[in-house]
């Protein structure tokens, strides 16, 4: 096992999976490198404008070419098909620390990586890939995943959407909604079903290239937060696809779904810790430079409190999201703990956004500092890709299956 | 006739931005343990300036080079990531490291130079947490090579590179021989983000160990620091109301 573990090491590869988690005391060299790169360019080119894309509502297009160049907005995909080539635990801190310098642009970086090209690469055919994957490598183009629809969000199953053969077409009609991307993607994976008495196995997955004709976008939403991101609806009428356009097999589009939502459960929690470490950052340095009874803040022990609970929360936040990636680079079942990673990082990010802003006390209600845009930006963490109530849910499901006899 | 190989001579200092530099008690250095290091800054642009040439194929090969502890290893790896091929890490360690000066590194690299070769020597101007300024300047002169330093603008021109130089009165145009030195200034070039694939790359790329002792330079200091101290902590100053006050009071305390 050592020499495993060893050899793995050489590699830069995180072999021993759950076993070794006192290695993460020293991530590997490789993965410090990228995390160091990563962190650079989130203080020097995402954190200056960051307030400004969420004033705003500007897309870092920009941003985004320049990360698609370093490789981070494909960072799992294979250097044949123009990706990184890294492994999850990259792709982890590499959004971690994205989200720390501007919190849309990590969502914007989160839903490439795992919601677009993740199901592509799990369950794509060679020519899908790279046809669909390869273009999105770049930063130049980035894709969407429409599931969640004006009737149901975590109600995944009982999707309208419908979608009917006509002849050497896929025919689409529906609503999708809560898109996000929508009107900066130039492609969509997309769930329709062929047959609404299978319920969810009837579900099949779609790949619909953006614009397209029969398929229009609704309004942007005017969001809390992440505001730099689209968020809107898809319209589907009468679109037609060939029906090569279909992803995975026909009925399989709902277990494409949640194991696509596995993965990305990963993602967001990573953009969860960024956005609570910023959020921890801003309180912190500030503790020390604010001055009230004649001593910084930080010598206060009720400032002192906030402070470790909120340090608490995210590092036990990140050593869950570091074990669910590194079980997915095993290949081991990574289900239970990546919901527990999304579950505990949103919660801690959302506990750091408030605590944070109270530290700053009036500064911290007002945008001439960051911690309100941190509180606003947190809050979705606990709804999208799986609301805190549905990871509970899975869980429990997943625990009560490991007692059952 | 393409050159052959670059050295890219790095530095490895505090952190630039790091929060509070203290001075040691016993005010012999500054204190170094625990505080962040990272490469140079304008090791970085002589870096970049290094990899610009060779994708631009004026030069076959970069070598990045550095000397210290083992610490010293991580910024060549970061070089490499950069686009370098290949790094030398010559091992200085302990009280040797304390006492490395401008000397002894220009030693070490011109001795690197002579035995690798190498057609051009860049190193940043001046390393940000002793500003000395001397590093380039010394190693062209124990090699006896021509110095292009200060540069804002590079161009390899056949055997000869023309150097934009800033200096105090504006900018200096001059053409060089090479084999050279040459100094990266700040706007030589905006150094690039290492990219993940070239990460990945980096890991693969070797980086030979050696020790000065190997290239025959003595490690002695001539320069013995004598004392270390913090800047005098500002006073507050005085406002004044008008400009007479302001002139009164400055011929009061002797400035005019």
């Amino acid at each position: 096992m050592a020499a495993l573990f060893k050899a793995g090491k050489a590699l830069g590869l995180c072999v021993s999976g759950c076993r070794s988690l006192s290695s993460l005391a020293e991530l590997p060299e490789m993965h410090q490198m990228m995390r160091q790169t990563c962190r650079d360019y989130a203080d020097r080119e995402l954190g200056p404008i960051a307030g400004k894309l969420d004033k705003e509502h500007l897309f870092p297009a920009q941003q985004v070419r320049e990360l698609g160049a370093m490789g981070v907005m494909a960072i799992e995909v294979p250097e044949a098909l123009g990706g990184a080539g890294m492994d999850y635990l990259a792709y982890s801190l590499a959004v971690e620390e994205i989200s720390r310098g501007c919190g849309s642009t990590g969502c914007v970086v989160s839903v490439n990586n795992s919601l677009y090209i993740g199901p592509i690469l799990k369950f794509g055919t060679q020519k899908q890939k790279e046809q669909w994957i390869t273009p999105f490598t770049t930063g130049e183009k980035v894709g969407c995943f429409a599931l969640s629809e004006p009737g149901n969000g975590s109600d995944a199953g009982a999707a309208s959407t419908l979608a009917r053969q006509e002849g050497e077409e896929w025919v689409l009609n529906g609503t999708k909604a809560w898109i996000t991307n929508s009107w900066d993607a130039s492609a969509t994976v997309i769930f329709a079903t062929t047959d609404k008495s299978l319920k969810h196995k009837g579900i099949s997955a779609f790949l619909v290239p953006m614009p397209h004709p029969g398929l229009s976008l609704g309004k942007k939403e005017d969001k809390l937060g992440i505001r730099a991101t689209s968020t809107a609806n898809l319209i589907l009428e009468d679109c037609r696809i060939p029906l090569g356009n279909m992803l995975g097999s026909r009925g399989s589009g709902f277990k494409i779904a949640m194991q696509t939502l596995d993965s990305g459960r990963i993602g967001i929690a990573s953009q969860a810790l960024g956005i609570a470490q910023a959020a921890l950052d801003c309180a912190a340095d500030y503790a020390h430079k604010r001055t009230a009874f004649g001593a910084p803040i930080g010598k206060l022990q009720a400032v002192q409190f906030k402070l470790a609970d909120m340090a608490v929360a995210v590092e036990s936040a990140r050593l869950l999201t570091w074990k669910a990636a590194m079980l997915k680079d095993a290949k081991k079942p990574f289900t239970k703990e990546a919901a527990m990673a999304k579950l505990a990082a949103s919660e801690a990010a959302t506990f750091c956004g408030h605590q944070s802003i109270q530290v700053l006390g009036g500064m911290g209600y007002v945008t001439d500092m960051p911690a309100e845009r941190h509180y606003r930006d947190a809050r979705i963490t606990e709804i999208y890709e799986g609301t805190s109530e549905i990871q509970r849910l899975v869980i429990a499901g997943q625990l009560l299956k490991e007692y059952a006899s | 006739m393409s050159p052959a190989s670059v050295f890219v001579c790095l530095s490895l200092t505090l952190l630039s931005d790091y929060p509070v530099i203290r001075v040691k008690p016993d005010n012999s250095g500054v204190v170094t343990d625990g505080v962040k290091h990272s490469m140079n800054p304008f090791c970085e642009i002589a870096v970049e300036e290094a990899v610009k040439l060779k994708e631009k194929k004026f030069i076959k090969e970069v070598v990045a080079v550095s000397c210290g502890p083992t610490q010293v290893t991580e910024t060549i790896r970061t070089a490499l990531a950069m686009g370098c091929d290949r790094g030398i890490h010559v091992e200085v360690s302990g009280k040797d490291y304390e006492a490395m000066g401008p000397l002894q590194i220009a030693k070490i690299f011109a001795a690197l130079a002579k035995k690798e070769e190498a057609s051009l020597v860049i190193l940043g101007k001046q390393a940000i947490d002793d500003d000395c300024n001397q590093t380039g300047q010394m190693t062209a002169a124990l090699l006896d090579w021509p110095q292009g330093t200060f540069a804002s603008e590079v161009t390899i021109d056949g055997e000869k590179v023309k150097v934009v130089r800033e200096i105090d009165g504006g900018l200096e145009t001059i053409k060089i021989s090479m084999p050279a030195v040459l100094t990266a200034d700040l706007r030589l070039n905006t150094p690039r983000y290492a990219t993940l694939p070239n990460i990945m790359k980096a890991k693969k790329k070797k980086i030979a160990n050696m020790k000065p002792a190997d290239l025959g330079v003595d490690m002695v200091s001539r320069v013995e620091v004598l004392r270390v101290d913090e800047p005098p902590t500002r006073l507050a100053g005085v406002k004044v109301e008008t400009v007479d006050d302001l002139v009164a009071k400055l011929k009061a305390n002797g400035t005019i």
